[in-house]
């Protein structure tokens, strides 16, 4: 590092090197691999195999459906054990299949966080980014792969727990579900949690940090229920009974048409309020997407 | 090509890259050379679309990266070899980037052959050292056969025969006739490795000119003359005869003498007329290194200081000597030799012009002492005082930088057709 060094060989054997060679015009390099237009359809295969190809995708899949078939099954069973005094009859098993599924949401929020955060958190958003800098179509992908994946699996949980569920309460005087009442109890709750965890995958994408994105989502999940229940004042009783009626466990519930109360949503509105609110955040992320440094 | 034109950056009331132009020509290597934290990493990202430039613009062929059609297709980059998520194989990772990209996935597995990690290809990246990350990141650069290349770093843990890789890759690439920016901090790498310099300095440009041209810019060569230690009057003897010839000597600590202005026969035939027996006469030319450390002393942010260990010493013994400190440590002025001459010494604000200033040891207030208050004459220390430093490195591209550049196109002629990566 001083002065004193004898001059260092390299630098006088790289001279040469650009020196020697004749000038001319540069011939750009061309790649002789096709080059091919990309679009949404390449981003959506990307995603699939980023989505397939951690573990997290399996545990936290993995986790859900042993949630909600394992809880599904364990409610149908001990209803079904104590089916003569019960007070079931009448009612639609599929409500069974809700202590499953909110327990099960939480799998996949966490899932759609770090579908988008994970990037965040380890830099692979700038790989990403400069091989895709349409940004909106990585994260129109994302959304798009995550909520099919999400919507697949749950609908195949939540159908094959309330399918064992009404074979395994079957004669025990309990109401037949209609068509409507299946309908509601698989597709509807299944677009409903695949869109709650499409909002956290945008929420992941807002917040780019997946511990912190997690806490907000579980926090919006229980946080109402749970402000409701402390809510002893007078003054507040309006407040607290819509905190409860929005509250998303309840509006979980209202797909199976037990509801808490009798106002406040009903049928498929919950599906219509978190695809609102999903829309509002994905609009919010796609511009945050496009304005803020990655 | 890579143009930059004004580029600012601020995070907050910090600037980071400040009014950076600077031009990169297909068909070379270009080292970006800088002291951490001097915004190269910044620049390389407002390069890619990832950070939006405050101010100023920077388009690849013409095009902002973020406008350009089949951008992953035109360049390639490795910015961070961490930027991977650890838990995907090797081989998913690229698929995943390929398919995003539109690059068949055959692909995949030819550039895990040239960077040789086709033997670890479904192993999960967590698991990798920093040198197979790099070969890793190194694979998704090349992976659509770009014709702008970015490197940052593209060394940084490999071990000596990934680095003769890396090294020959990037000429090869340029010798294709490729655009190729590399950032490093290994002076010995990039004198070997580039061909043409950017050099930048708390975010702003110090200097773009070719590696030869940057070495003797800011470095001088000069001769080391040793007379007899026995005899110390005929030091002055033919310090006195070569300064009339017009030489300058400086007396160098171990007694030997630094001459410059002169060449080595003229030296020999001064001592020879004086009378004078020589010991020693050996030239010395200036590494990149030094230069390096020679232009950016002032801009550098983070700098080491003697660990003074304060109260934790045992008091000397009487009439012992403190340790001498290891040279180089805390002396601003150890990697000063003086420049060749006044014209050739581009970065000095008119104020500076005292020669003899930078050289003179620890004390010597020159234009590089990094100790110099604001406002003085340090160009690098206040920001709106670079205006007599920019227009001078913006002005000598033209001239050095085309006749440069140009032939390094058609150089390694035996190396053309890449043999690592066959097509």
């Amino acid at each position: 590092m001083s002065t004193h060094q004898p001059p260092m060989p390299q630098a006088a054997e790289a001279a040469p090197n650009w020196q020697a060679a004749p000038g001319g015009p540069y011939a750009g390099y061309t790649s002789p691999i096709p080059v091919v237009k990309t679009h949404l359809g390449h981003a959506l295969a990307s995603e699939w195999t980023k989505i397939k190809s951690v573990r997290s995708t399996m545990w936290t899949l993995g986790v859900f459906v042993l949630l909600v078939v394992g809880i599904g099954l364990l409610a149908g069973a001990v209803v079904s054990s104590n089916a003569s005094d019960s007070d079931m009859s009448g009612q639609s098993p599929l409500g069974l299949g809700f202590f499953g599924l909110l327990l099960g949401s939480m799998c996949i929020i966490t899932l759609g966080v770090l579908t988008t955060a994970s990037e965040y958190g380890t830099g692979m958003i700038r790989t990403t980014m400069t091989a895709c800098p349409s940004r909106g179509r990585v994260l129109a992908a994302k959304g798009i792969v995550f909520f099919v994946v999400a919507f697949v699996v749950t609908l195949a949980a939540s159908s094959f727990v309330a399918m064992t569920q009404v074979s395994m309460l079957d004669g025990t005087g309990i109401k037949d579900p209609s068509g409507a009442e299946w309908l509601k109890g698989t597709v509807g709750i299944s677009l409903y949690i695949a869109l709650l965890g499409l909002l956290s995958l945008v929420i992941g994408s807002i917040i780019r940090h997946s511990a912190g994105a997690i806490t907000i989502m579980i926090g919006l999940l229980l946080a109402p229920l749970v402000i409701a229940l402390f809510m002893f004042s007078q003054s507040l009783a309006d407040v607290r009974q819509a905190l409860l009626e929005y509250s998303i466990p309840n509006q979980l519930s209202v797909f199976y048409a037990n509801s808490l109360s009798d106002t406040g949503p009903s049928g498929w509105d919950p599906l219509w309020i978190v695809l609102g609110v999903t829309a509002a955040a994905y609009a919010g992320a796609h511009a945050l997407l496009q304005s803020r440094d990655v | 090509m890579i143009e930059a034109v004004g580029l600012t950056k601020r995070y907050g009331d910090k600037t980071a890259v400040y009014n950076l132009s600077f031009q990169v020509r297909p068909g070379a290597v270009t080292g970006f050379l800088g002291p951490n934290g001097s915004g190269k990493s910044t620049t390389m990202r407002m390069i890619l679309g990832l950070d939006n430039p405050t101010s100023g613009t920077v388009t690849i062929g013409g095009y902002p990266y973020r406008k350009l059609p089949n951008a992953p297709r035109q360049v390639g980059a490795l910015l961070d070899a961490k930027a991977v998520h650890g838990g995907r194989h090797a081989r998913n990772h690229l698929l995943c980037l390929a398919q995003l990209s539109g690059i068949p996935e055959r692909r995949v597995d030819e550039v895990l052959g040239v960077v040789g990690l086709q033997d670890v290809a479904k192993k999960r990246s967590k698991g990798f050292s920093l040198g197979m990350g790099q070969r890793l990141g190194i694979a998704a650069a090349l992976l659509g056969d770009p014709q702008v290349l970015l490197f940052d770093e593209p060394v940084n843990g490999l071990d000596p025969e990934g680095i003769l890789w890396v090294r020959n890759l990037m000429k090869a690439l340029a010798s294709e006739g490729r655009t190729v920016f590399v950032s490093s901090h290994l002076m010995s790498e990039m004198a070997l490795t580039a061909d043409h310099l950017i050099v930048i300095g708390r975010g702003q440009l110090l200097a773009d000119m070719s590696v030869k041209d940057f070495i003797s810019a800011n470095s001088a060569d000069f001769a080391r003359v040793r007379t007899p230690d026995t005899e110390p009057q005929l030091r002055e003897k033919l310090t006195s005869a070569l300064t009339e010839a017009g030489g300058q000597v400086l007396p160098e600590q171990d007694g030997a003498l630094r001459v410059m202005g002169l060449p080595l026969p003229r030296i020999s035939d001064l001592a020879h007329d004086a009378d004078v027996r020589l010991w020693e006469l050996s030239p010395h030319q200036a590494s990149l290194e030094e230069a390096y450390m020679r232009m950016t002393q002032g801009a550098v942010d983070y700098r080491s200081s003697i660990d003074q260990r304060a109260g934790l010493q045992q008091p000397l013994p009487p009439g012992a000597q403190p340790p001498m400190p290891v040279p180089g440590q805390g002396q601003p002025g150890w990697y000063a030799p003086p420049p060749p001459q006044q014209g050739g010494q581009p970065f000095t604000p008119p104020q500076g012009a005292a020669p003899a200033g930078p050289y003179g040891g620890p004390a010597a207030p020159g234009p590089y002492a990094p100790g110099a208050p604001a406002g003085g004459p340090n160009p690098y220390a206040t920001p709106g005082n670079q205006a007599p430093a920019a227009p001078a490195a913006e002005s000598s591209p033209q001239p050095s930088a085309a006749p440069v550049a140009a032939p390094a196109q058609t150089a390694a002629p035996a190396d053309l057709t890449k043999p690592e990566d066959a097509r």
